[in-house]
């Protein structure tokens, strides 16, 4: 059999079956991330179990009523004011804590890294502070986050600054080193243990009260 | 006249063969960098905005909880709507969402489990707050509220 010669193959419309790929999957796929604040829900609780005591000195009441008025501490404030007062509130450390389980500790202890103003009347320790965040069922959900937000941003304003202090790196950053990962396990441990201990001495208690 | 008939004469055609690599190389940019679109939304959904967000990296973790009002309200009603996969549920089905949810992952993988509320700014706290409860029950205990950077 003679060879006969194969006709050059067009490939004038290669380009328009790849434009109608292209098109298809930009029509298909969507490329932005979910983010979001993280919140861990309380666990369900028995019926009729003994409610722990909590002074109200360590209480940070903040509420959120059906008009979306904020009330922190019985007194009207805007969503721009939270985060500060709720530094001042868990960063008090008026008294001693309480013990401290990541360090071993069985005595509770003065709060040695809070530069707040020692008030008598605020909270004692930022493992004490609670803060608690009542809202009605006709709360806006968009309020609701914003304030959300506030008490977030102040939580890693402190742990930023006790970051910053102690290892010279921010927290957010040393977070953000974790999740991104190092090749070398040794730094890998000793940032987790840091962010530990961070957390432990900033711990983030944010009690939920839904009223209907 | 003249002067433009004699420019045309002397250009050259371009050259379109290397189009198709050109869009090939887009193509599988967008095949690599892009993930499918799974569901289509039912509800209004403009997510408030936050400083203090977190990224949600392993996407098949995550489950996905829409709230806020049907778009169309002749067919759904008023008043926030909350949407499970494809179709607009209520709040009873939020359990067996996530014991389905659950089921499609291995088991060592089930404590990462995220539950990611996509809630409309103008919903009402309380459909928030009776989907968190029914959360609990299921001891769906880690959540996060979608949010959009804000513009710093």
């Amino acid at each position: 059999m003679a060879r006969r010669d194969s006709p050059e193959i067009n490939a004038g419309s290669m380009a328009d079956i790849a434009f109608l790929l292209l098109i298809f999957f930009l029509v298909t796929t969507t490329m932005d991330v979910d983010a979001g604040i993280s919140r861990k829900l309380p666990e369900k609780q028995p019926e009729n179990i003994d409610k722990p005591i909590v002074k109200e000195r360590n209480v940070f009441e903040v509420i959120i009523n059906r008009n979306d008025d904020l009330l922190i501490e019985n007194e009207y404030y805007e969503v721009k004011d939270v985060k500060e007062l709720t530094i001042a509130f868990i960063d008090n450390g008026g008294g001693k804590g309480n013990p401290i389980a990541a360090f071993n500790e069985t005595e509770g202890t003065e709060c040695s890294w809070c530069d707040g103003a020692k008030n008598p009347k605020s909270s004692d320790h930022p493992n004490k502070a609670v803060i608690s965040l009542k809202t009605d069922r006709s709360t806006s959900y968009g309020m609701y986050i914003e304030v959300q937000n506030e008490i977030g941003a102040a939580y890693t304003f402190l742990r930023n600054r006790l970051a910053m202090d102690e290892y010279g790196v921010s927290y957010e950053d040393m977070v953000e080193q974790e999740g991104r990962g190092t090749s070398d396990p040794a730094t890998m441990l000793k940032l987790t243990e840091r962010i530990k201990i961070i957390k432990a001495k900033y711990p983030e208690i944010i009690a939920e009260i839904s009223s209907n | 006249m003249s002067k433009f008939n004699k420019k045309k004469k002397g250009m050259a055609p371009i050259n379109t063969a290397s189009l198709p690599d050109i869009v090939f190389m887009l193509l599988f940019f967008f095949m690599v960098a892009t993930t499918m679109r799974e569901t289509t939304i039912l509800v209004k959904n403009d997510i408030p905005t936050a400083t203090e967000i977190k990224k949600l990296e392993e996407k098949r973790l995550v489950m996905t909880i829409y709230v806020g009002e049907a778009q169309d309200a002749d067919v759904y009603g008023v008043g926030d709507k909350i949407q499970l996969n494809d179709k607009i549920a209520t709040i009873r089905d939020v359990r067996n969402f996530i014991y389905m949810s659950r089921k499609k992952v291995p088991e060592d993988e089930q404590s990462y489990m995220t539950t990611l509320i996509k809630g409309d700014k103008e919903s009402s706290v309380g459909t928030i707050n009776d989907i968190k409860k029914e959360l609990r029950e299921v001891n769906a205990l880690k959540v996060t509220y979608a949010t959009r950077p804000a513009a710093q």
